[in-house]
């Protein structure tokens, strides 16, 4: 979910067993395997490409080479031997530093190098070196990924680094928070702890991508509309199925596994429609990243941060000054009460799910901008929500901002002492400590705990 | 007409395999847990997952016998119900969720990490560590034998016949200690428990057995699934196991001893009836290649599940043997 910018790494894919309809996988779907494959970690190396070779037939290698400083790297050398040491091929990776080597022999086991003396100035082989020796199964694409260095990352020593990571981690847990206040307040208002949220935050991304890539609006009209399609889904979950369920009374560990089943039904239906694979935005990829001194940060990064803030702050307001956003911590707070004082508890609780739908939108575009569009990012970027809001208190709306953005920094510095693809293992411990020292979260009071 | 009898024969297959076992212990545990006692547990698959690799570690990693496997199982899943309920039990019921997910997936992570490869061969798992176990078949495990219209090799019918047994020794167990004073103090305890506590017991002391005890049976069903597949992969212990498996439970009926065991066998029957006869249907044309494609159906049966398992909370929370009073689903 958050991004290790100043890795270069290599996108492939494996196609389907033999005599599988590949009609799909021509048009860009790929399938489960490379969404499970990715599902975890490789969200961390955001400089993913679409899929830009068309599946073959036949075993073959391929990746690219790319780092965010540099962009794609072009003709760079790229030999592929096979176990005995005889050559198979060599190719120069073409203008989108893309590289693809057939394998005539079959499936079995290759060494992939490339040449790194034709690599630009400032990039670097990562520590692995220039070799990697990678197992191919029949029919498979095998991917190989190249773990270069730009300088920026490890450069700076431990201070700098831990300065980069700060901001990286606080981009992250802004992103967070915006989908996250929205999971709070409907806790507060409903008392529903609603698994389903994550798929609010994967519909607002793929809606916004479908809008902006295959319908051609620029990405910021597309994240307008789909701020409005997820306030809308927002209200349809509202209506059409836990309106309904409170009404006949039904209580709320049912309710928990009815969301549970929401989720499930949502996230698989959207992989059926958008497919395993991950895909970027159509505007602000190609961005460099820009030197701040002691951090670098791309543009995107900056208007995220920046869009995070002023919607956090927006939402603070409405919450402290108007009419229905006292409402909504007044119901949050006691909905017996505030009920009895003339609010129409059911109007607020429709206002709070359509706000967090298109609160989740708009984080799920910040987050696709960053990490790219998949269609289980909600789901993973759940935990780390429900972890930021149960930091920060449950059911309230400033702990959910509070908690999550203490939950990004913490996920993201803690690659300081911790290896990059074990960072959500610290986050959800740090969820667990929590629990244990402080239950009701920073800013929870003592009776929601039971 | 031939597709429907393939699939159905291959439907009573996959109800009566190893994966029907692997959600049958996952869902008598969870049972134990939610069903009697009112916890939710939603990370089963976690303790599943130090099952399988408890004996997948210890054998193929550390050179020790199957049995010490399946006891290094045991004990780490028994660790891990400790570590999570002595945070968690004394809280509410949707904390002990959280945490409980968390947990499942954290560790799936942690397992598959680069970091963990020398332990547990990361993202590609381990595998050649159930032929001491597949040796003890009274029968030649390398043919295939005919049985109910399909095929089954001599060591899928092994493992199922040691898993069945597993689980009616486990539904024994259940039976036994639900209709002690132990299980009656458990039924209490979701309930009422204020009144439990009113009566001088130690709720959370019930609780925290309670929670190991279905976590043990979590943990003999990891096993029988890495022993079935023959490997141990972190991936294959995804979350949405846990939610198939409340499904498995909340479709048999909560609470009843062989609820989960039935609910597993007819969960696993329609999904892969339902999986043979799409694919069938796809290939020879019934259904346009346009409206869905044969890589969709794998996806198909969660949206099912998710469905099924909506349906069955809002209409029939009880299942199918349950008791509505009993099922009240909003325990603690």
């Amino acid at each position: 979910m958050t991004h290790a910018p100043h890795r270069a790494l290599v996108h492939g894919e494996r196609t389907g067993p033999p005599g599988a309809p590949s009609g799909r996988a021509a048009r860009g779907r790929r399938p489960l395997v490379l969404a499970l494959l990715v599902a975890a970690f490789a969200m961390a190396l955001a400089t993913l490409l679409p899929a830009g070779i068309a599946n073959a037939e036949g075993e073959a290698v391929r990746g690219t080479l790319q780092t965010s400083k540099s962009g794609p790297i072009e003709g760079v050398e790229v030999t592929v031997t096979d176990s005995s040491g005889d050559e198979v091929g060599s190719v120069e990776t073409d203008d989108e530093g893309r590289f693809r080597v057939e394998l005539p022999d079959g499936p079995g086991e290759y060494t992939v190098s490339i040449d790194a003396d034709a690599l630009p100035d400032g990039v670097e082989l990562g520590d692995a070196g220039a070799e990697r020796t990678v197992t191919v199964q029949p029919n498979a694409q095998q991917n190989v990924l190249f773990g270069l260095e730009d300088g920026s990352t490890n450069s700076g020593g431990g201070g700098i680094r831990a300065v980069q990571l700060l901001v990286d981690g606080l981009r992250f847990g802004l992103i967070i928070a915006v989908c996250a206040v929205g999971l709070s307040l409907i806790f507060g208002t409903t008392g529903l702890t609603n698994f389903a949220h994550g798929e609010l935050v994967t519909i607002g991304a793929i809606v916004a991508w479908y809008i902006n890539v295959q319908g051609g609006v620029p990405l910021i009209a597309a994240t307008l509309i789909a701020m409005v399609v997820g306030a809308g889904v927002g209200a349809l979950h509202e209506l059409a199925l836990w309106r309904p369920l409170r009404k006949r009374g039904t209580g709320l560990v049912a309710a928990l596994v009815v969301s549970i089943g929401l989720s499930l039904l949502l996230r698989y239906a959207i992989q059926i429609v958008y497919g395993g694979f991950s895909n970027p935005y159509g505007e602000y990829q190609s961005q460099q990243a820009v030197n701040y001194g002691v951090f670098t940060m791309t543009n995107r990064a900056l208007a995220s941060i920046v869009i995070a803030v002023v919607v956090l702050v927006l939402v603070a307001l409405m919450l402290q000054r108007t009419k229905i956003g006292k409402a909504m911590r007044a119901v949050a707070d006691n909905r017996d009460l505030a009920a009895s004082s003339g609010i129409d508890v059911n109007r607020v609780i429709l206002v709070v799910w359509m706000m967090g739908g298109a609160l989740a939108a708009l984080g799920g575009v910040l987050l696709g901008l960053s990490d790219q569009v998949q269609w289980d990012m909600g789901f993973r970027l759940l935990l780390l929500m429900f972890a930021g809001v149960t930091l920060g208190g449950l059911g309230t709306a400033y702990g959910a901002l509070v908690g999550s953005v203490i939950i990004g920094v913490f996920v993201q510095m803690s690659t300081l002492v911790i290896p990059d693809d074990t960072k959500y293992v610290g986050g959800l411990l740090l969820l667990i400590v929590i629990l244990v020292i402080r239950p009701q979260g920073i800013l929870g009071s003592r009776a929601r705990i039971g | 007409m031939s597709d429907v009898l393939d699939a159905l024969a291959i439907g009573v297959k996959s109800g009566l395999g190893f994966q029907a076992i692997f959600f049958a212990l996952l869902a008598i545990g969870i049972n134990v847990h939610f069903g009697y006692t009112g916890l939710l547990n939603f990370g089963q698959i976690a303790f599943a997952m130090l099952g399988g690799f408890g004996i997948a570690i210890s054998v193929s990693q550390w050179g020790l016998p199957f049995w010490v496997g399946v006891i290094v199982g045991i004990v780490a899943a028994v660790v891990l119900a400790l570590l999570l309920g002595l945070p968690t039990l004394r809280l509410r019921a949707d904390y002990l969720a959280i945490v409980t997910i968390a947990t499942a997936e954290g560790l799936r992570l942690l397992f598959r990490s680069v970091s963990a490869t020398p332990v547990t061969n990361g993202t590609r798992g381990l595998s050649a560590f159930n032929g001491s176990f597949i040796a003890l078949a009274p029968w030649d495990t390398q043919r295939r034998y005919d049985l109910l219209g399909t095929s089954w090799s001599g060591g899928e019918l092994w493992v199922a016949l040691v898993g069945w047994t597993l689980v009616a020794l486990s539904c024994l167990l259940v039976w036994l200690l639900m209709r002690s004073p132990w299980g009656r103090v458990l039924k209490a305890i979701r309930e009422d428990e204020d009144a439990v506590r009113a009566l001088g017991k130690n709720v959370y002391s019930y609780k925290m057995q309670a929670l190991v005890l279905g976590a043990v049976f979590g943990a003999l069903g990891g096993m029988v699934y890495a022993v079935g597949t023959g490997s141990a992969i972190p991936d294959q212990y995804q979350n949405a196991n846990t939610f198939l498996a409340y499904a498995a439970l909340i479709l048999g009926g909560a609470a009843r001893v062989l609820g989960p065991v039935v609910g597993s066998i007819i969960l696993l029957f329609i999904l892969q009836f339902a999986d043979t006869l799409l694919r069938a249907f796809i290939s020879n044309g019934v259904i346009p290649e346009a409206l869905l494609s044969s890589t969709d159906v794998a996806q198909i049966r969660f949206v099912l599940v998710g469905i099924g398992l909506m349906l069955l909370l809002v209409f029939r929370p009880q299942g199918i043997f349950g008791d509505r009073r009993e099922v009240m689903l909003d325990a603690r």
